[in-house]
């Protein structure tokens, strides 16, 4: 019986807002299948997993902490999304911003103070949208396709950190190991709570997602983002430029990745090292279209991935299951937040029945 | 108010689980000994022979321990939370078996000063925190003279990892091994940046016997340059654990690291309250480098091979024995003399003969 995609007269506005529960939902049912078919309960299995972490003082500041970047880095990409722009290279915008911040506390020992650490934020969100606007200009001027210079960049960024560390900014006094100095306390993301990791990154990265909400739907420059996503030639009429758009989106996106970026160096690792993200700058990317492109939906899709990661590693402390399984959760969820989001926009047809209609 | 009431029911609840969990975990009576692995334990390498000592102190042990392992940490700000994690569940010792492990380890350590904590490959020790290595680069003076004497070009491949002492001093003393039979001797290094890629270490083997080399060693993790080296009819040997099952006609022997007795040394330190922060470096002669059998090898060699393995061991010959010059010509140390520890530990140069730049 043969069935075909066909477009929704209407969206459903109720179901724009649950797909990404529904998604969810999906995960953790597809999930407990595939606990159960490893011989591990099911519901144990899902606790572990999505609940122990958030059982303790400890683990929720960790959270807190895997949470901030992917917030940070999540609000920046769905302004670019929602223009239609796509910035793949939040990754590299992460280290580049990291690499300029950290120029201070590693190339200019002896400047302590209390400027040292703004100065630090100031260069790393420079850093980060500098980098993000060789993309932006490569498409204005040369019409070249940004998902691939924006991606191709981040290897760029990744070498150049690898570079810095292994030969310039190696610690003169680390026996030659592949690492910067550890930076100095006044460089330090100052912490919320003595003893833990949890810094001033998350509040920041809240007062953002506010600021992100205000300006998407309570600005014209908000709004024309909207249009120029959605409807370019609209825009076009309208005198909106596209070109200003595509360095605007790709400029705060940077931004916010590079203050991530050097928010994370400063903050839990403390120096600068060959690797010094897991993803987060593609992780976000799914951050983003969890939330919905919505700032607010992003901080709450920013606890649900970092809880996916931590999840794994309790799973496999505890139930000595692979590492791989963290994957495994975000994939699914990333799968079923798309297949969703289809239904939402398409319904299936038989077939037949559209031609009898017809 | 009612949600107020209900908000504040939810916190109980959360607080009573955190203080049950916590109370569980200081109730237990066998030693619980954790173990942090960079890689996959089915690297068929480092993490493979960390592994193998790990399931070395639960065979010596039995019931007196509990033992637990996270594997693939990657060496950035997780590390420290994978660590935390194994610290609060109340593990008493606990491995970390990789150098990028370094500073968040002693992060730890500062906050669970009760608890022992043993750090593979670093420099940097605490109260709590010991450190341990291998001299592997015994070994590769080893292999650098079979090198010399079964290769017919005079010249062998290298795939390096990252340039680190570590690795640049198991170069050099694969260099110094091989001129000691044949001075002009060649070795031609890849530099593949990481530790565990298969398909990369596979394609710098393909290079380097693409250029003429034949003979391919390696300081990478897995068994695949060797398996390249098989099936070009090639020779090479294995890296960290013996590797003849993956190439039974191409291996030569392997230097093989071995942790069991370290391990269960430090075990039973714990278990005994003697346990005290050391720096241990070790190599044929503490039994924490071994060499695989000679095989595939004419019995003049291997005969050969054994002998100077034997002259490593009891200390009659060290293989950084002068005199050793540098790539650029200057004089390391002279004639009879031995370069010191402190030397070894922070190498990053070439000694003379070995081609290429070092990258920096």
């Amino acid at each position: 019986m043969p069935f075909k995609l066909q477009r929704r007269e209407e969206h459903s506005a109720w179901m724009t807002l649950f797909s990404p529960l529904i998604a969810v939902a999906l995960m953790l049912a597809t999930g407990a299948a595939l606990f159960a078919s490893l011989g591990i309960d099911p519901v144990r299995g899902l606790t572990v997993y999505f609940l122990e972490p958030l059982q303790s003082a400890w683990s929720l500041q960790e959270l807190v902490v895997k949470a901030t970047p992917l917030i940070l880095i999540g609000i920046g990409l769905s302004i670019c999304y929602r223009a239609n722009i796509w910035n793949i290279g939040a990754e590299g915008q992460f280290v580049a911003g990291a690499l300029a911040g950290s120029y201070i506390p590693i190339m200019m020992v002896g400047w302590e103070g209390p400027l040292v650490f703004p100065a630090m934020i100031a260069a790393g969100m420079a850093g980060g949208a500098l980098f993000a606007l060789i993309p932006a200009a490569l498409k204005v001027r040369f019409g070249a396709n940004e998902i691939l210079t924006s991606l191709l960049l981040v290897y760029v960024a990744q070498f150049f950190l690898d570079w810095l560390v292994r030969g310039p900014w190696r610690d003169p006094e680390g026996f030659n190991f592949p690492e910067s100095r550890l930076f100095d306390s006044d460089a330090i993301t100052p912490l919320i709570f003595e003893g833990g990791r949890m810094h001033i990154g998350f509040p920041v990265a809240v007062i953002i997602a506010l600021l992100a909400a205000f300006y998407l739907t309570r600005t014209i420059h908000g709004f024309q983002i909207q249009v120029i996503g959605e409807s370019p030639r609209a825009a076009r009429f309208a005198g909106f430029s596209q070109n200003k758009m595509i360095f605007f989106a790709f400029a705060v996106s940077g931004a916010l990745a590079g203050l991530a970026g050097i928010m994370e160096v400063a903050g839990p690792i403390g120096q600068l090292r060959p690797t010094i993200s897991p993803g987060y700058g593609f992780t976000a990317i799914i951050v983003a279209f969890l939330g919905r492109l919505n700032p607010i939906g992003i901080v709450i899709a920013g606890f649900v991935l970092a809880l996916s990661y931590l999840g794994g590693e309790a799973a496999q402390v505890t139930l000595g299951i692979s590492d791989k399984i963290a994957r495994v959760f975000q994939g699914l969820l990333l799968f079923y937040v798309l297949a969703c989001d289809t239904f939402i926009v398409y319904t299936f047809r038989r077939v037949g029945a559209v031609r009898e209609a017809s | 108010m009612k949600r107020i009431a209900k908000l504040l029911a939810g916190a109980a609840a959360l607080a009573a689980v955190a203080l049950a969990g916590s109370a569980f975990a200081a109730s237990h009576g066998k030693t619980k000994i954790g173990f942090i692995y960079v890689g996959p334990i089915g690297d068929h390498g480092w993490s493979y022979q960390h592994n193998q000592g790990r399931l070395a102190l639960e065979e010596a042990f039995g019931d007196k321990i509990e033992t637990n392992y996270v594997e693939n940490v990657s060496e950035g700000p997780d590390a420290e939370r994978t660590i935390e994690r194994l610290a609060r569940e109340g593990y008493d010792m606990i491995f970390t078996t990789s150098f990028g492990f370094m500073n968040p380890t002693l992060k730890v350590a500062k906050k669970f000063p009760d608890i022992k904590f043993e750090h593979a490959t670093g420099y940097k020790r605490a109260d709590n925190v010991s450190t341990y290595s291998s001299r592997f680069y015994e070994g590769r003076y080893i292999i650098g003279q079979i090198a010399a004497k079964v290769s017919e070009t005079g010249t062998a491949g290298y795939i390096a990892s990252f340039p680190i002492p570590e690795v640049v001093r198991g170069i050099n003393a694969f260099m110094l091994g091989a001129q000691s039979v044949n001075p002009d001797f060649k070795l031609k290094v890849v530099w593949v940046n990481t530790w565990f890629d298969p398909g990369k270490e596979a394609d710098a083997a393909k290079a380097l016997i693409d250029q003429g080399v034949d003979i391919i060693t390696q300081h990478t993790d897995s068994p695949a340059p060797l398996q390249v080296a098989a099936e070009r009819g090639i020779k090479g040997f294995g890296q960290a654990s013996d590797m003849i099952r993956f190439a039974p006609e191409a291996q030569l022997t392997s230097i093989v690291d071995v942790w069991d007795a370290y391990y269960i040394s430090r075990v039973q330190a714990v278990m005994d309250g003697t346990w005290e922060s050391t720096d241990t470096w070790g190599g044929l002669d503490a039994k924490m480098v071994e060499m695989a059998p000679y095989t595939n090898l004419p019995e003049n060699v291997a005969a050969e091979a054994a002998v100077t393995q034997e002259s490593i061991r009891s200390g009659e010959f060290h293989p950084f024995t002068g005199p050793i010059y540098k790539q650029d010509g200057t004089l390391l140390v002279a004639e009879g003399d031995i370069v010191d520890d402190g030397t070894l530990l922070g190498m990053n140069f070439y000694v003379k003969g070995v081609d290429g730049e070092l990258p920096n």
